[in-house]
């Protein structure tokens, strides 16, 4: 609680992180928020913006790869966070890269997630991964949220160790209308547009 | 009548005009009928909250001394330099400087400050942080648009860094027969610019028709600067007892700030509109951002401060 608190407040003060609500409203109901992924505090960005009732059961999906490797990181993933991990690269073919996702969702938590799959210095996102699309199909009740990041890939471009504090927004879209039988690739495409509509 | 005595007098006399501005608001509220003319009177009545406040904190600033004061105007940089760079297209290769910018130039220039080095806080910005804030941009060799991003963010430090620290730098003047009380000069300044843009604004409302400029700003007329620069001096002319000045410097002192001031507003005006926004940010309720309030008060105060040393320090 108290690392939370504390990372919440630095994210505050150094970039703002102010929520705009466009296509949506802060609702207990379950969610998957995908977003554009272009710095460090994206996730403590999100994460920040939004009421904090709604963030006791909101988790933010982290690189294992990054977040999982040393004890400053893993503390502020998993405690101050309460982060789910995915492995980026699949270990085991039998292995499903999802199944810590699925658990989530299954016990009702709602997820942050960035399905391009890593930072991307521009201010729009890139393709999408072909996770969300299966995280939707096997949880079809699950509202997904686009979410746009404003400005944060100034505060902290790829490379830099400390954000430039400038105003940041993350606005909230409406949730993605399911369409019956429509294919992965229409799909990503669908939830990307959704993101940069919000750009 | 000691400083003291005069800084409760000039706290009452606020108090009471906002008191009376609160009341006019309350019975406009109950009046007002219509779509366009509830919205005037719900924005008239979020600034008068907003200068409670601000007033609030500037005596509760005052009152805790001369850090507290510092520390105060540090934090107005920060977030009024935040507000601008956030409206100014960088490139990820200014982030070196835009981070020395926000890190390093405030806390040093507050510093200088305190330490009344008056020598290096003078020429600190406009000299070394001229030449060094291009320096780390050119690192990161990127040339697109160089000079215009170099110039955006020589502009942001000038104006929200070295421009607004001159309010708190009257501070370290040391003025004959006013030792003490220099935290009452720079109520002074601010009392002045923001009366001046109130009155402007009041007086354009009730007589404007001339506009003066507006492709820059179609709210500002002939009728209510010259209204408001009148008034505004009037009233600083009649504040001469909490300066150094006799009423007459204290008119001609007046109208430097009044005339500064409006220039400040006409010249970050077009520099918004350059960059497509309409206020500079949405941090104070009903006045828009930091900047939007500052505006003025970086063009006044570097002049304010040097007429004061010119004329008024051995």
């Amino acid at each position: 609680m108290l690392i939370s608190a504390l990372l919440i407040g630095l994210t505050r003060a150094l970039v703002g992180a102010a929520p705009r609500w466009q296509g949506s409203a802060p609702s207990p109901a379950q969610r998957i928020y995908f977003a554009n992924h272009s710095s460090h505090v994206d996730t403590l960005a999100l994460w920040s913006a939004l009421p904090r009732e709604l963030r006791r059961h909101t988790r933010p999906v982290a690189a294992a790869d990054y977040w999982n490797t040393d004890a400053v990181r893993r503390c502020i993933a998993v405690r101050g966070l309460n982060a789910v991990f995915i492995e980026r690269q699949r270990s085991e073919a039998t292995k499903d890269p999802l199944a810590p996702l699925t658990e989530a969702l299954a016990a009702g938590d709602s997820l942050i997630i960035f399905p391009e799959g890593t930072r991307n210095l521009q201010p729009l996102p890139g393709p999408f991964k072909a996770g969300l699309f299966h995280l939707a199909e096997r949880f079809p009740d699950v509202e997904l949220i686009p979410v746009y990041l404003e400005n944060l890939h100034r505060c902290m471009p790829k490379g830099s160790f400390f954000p430039v504090p400038l105003i940041c927004t993350v606005r909230f879209g409406a949730p993605l209308a399911r369409i019956a039988g429509e294919d992965k690739a229409d799909f990503l495409e669908r939830a990307r547009q959704a993101v940069i509509d919000l750009a | 009548m000691s400083a003291q005595d005069k800084f409760y007098w000039l706290m009452g006399g606020i108090g009471a005009v906002l008191l009376l501005s609160s009341m006019i608001g309350w019975v406009l509220s109950r009046r007002v009928s219509g779509e366009s003319g509830r919205a005037v009177v719900d924005n008239l009545n979020a600034r008068i909250k907003a200068w409670w406040i601000m007033v609030a904190v500037f005596a509760v600033a005052f009152m805790l001394g001369k850090m507290a004061t510092i520390v105060m105007f540090a934090l107005i940089s920060w977030f009024a330099l935040r507000e601008f760079m956030t409206l100014t297209p960088t490139r990820p290769g200014d982030h070196r400087a835009l981070s020395v910018s926000f890190f390093i130039a405030i806390p040093l220039q507050y510093a200088l400050i305190a330490d009344e080095w008056y020598a290096l806080f003078s020429i600190l910005i406009p000299v070394y942080g001229f030449l060094l804030l291009p320096s780390l941009s050119v690192l990161a060799q990127d040339t697109e648009h160089f000079l215009e991003r170099a110039a955006k963010i020589q502009w942001g430090v000038m104006l929200t860094i070295y421009c607004i620290s001159h309010v708190p730098a009257l501070l370290l003047l040391d003025i004959p027969d006013y030792a003490g009380q220099n935290a009452l000069l720079l109520f002074y300044l601010l009392l002045v610019v923001q009366l001046s843009d109130v009155l402007q604004y009041v007086f354009g409302k009730l007589f404007g028709k001339t506009k003066i400029a507006p492709v820059v700003s179609p709210s500002k007329t002939v009728e209510g600067f010259v209204g408001g620069a009148l008034s505004a001096t009037a009233i600083g002319a009649a504040m001469w007892w909490i300066t150094p000045f006799s009423p007459l410097q204290a008119a001609g002192m007046s109208a430097a700030i009044v005339i500064m001031g409006f220039l400040g507003g006409l010249v970050l005006s077009a520099v918004k509109r350059s960059l497509g926004a309409k206020d500079w940010g949405s941090m104070i309720q009903g006045h828009g951002g930091m900047m939007d309030r500052m505006d003025s008060v970086s063009f006044a105060a570097p002049v304010f401060f040097h007429l004061t040393r010119y004329f008024f320090t051995p």
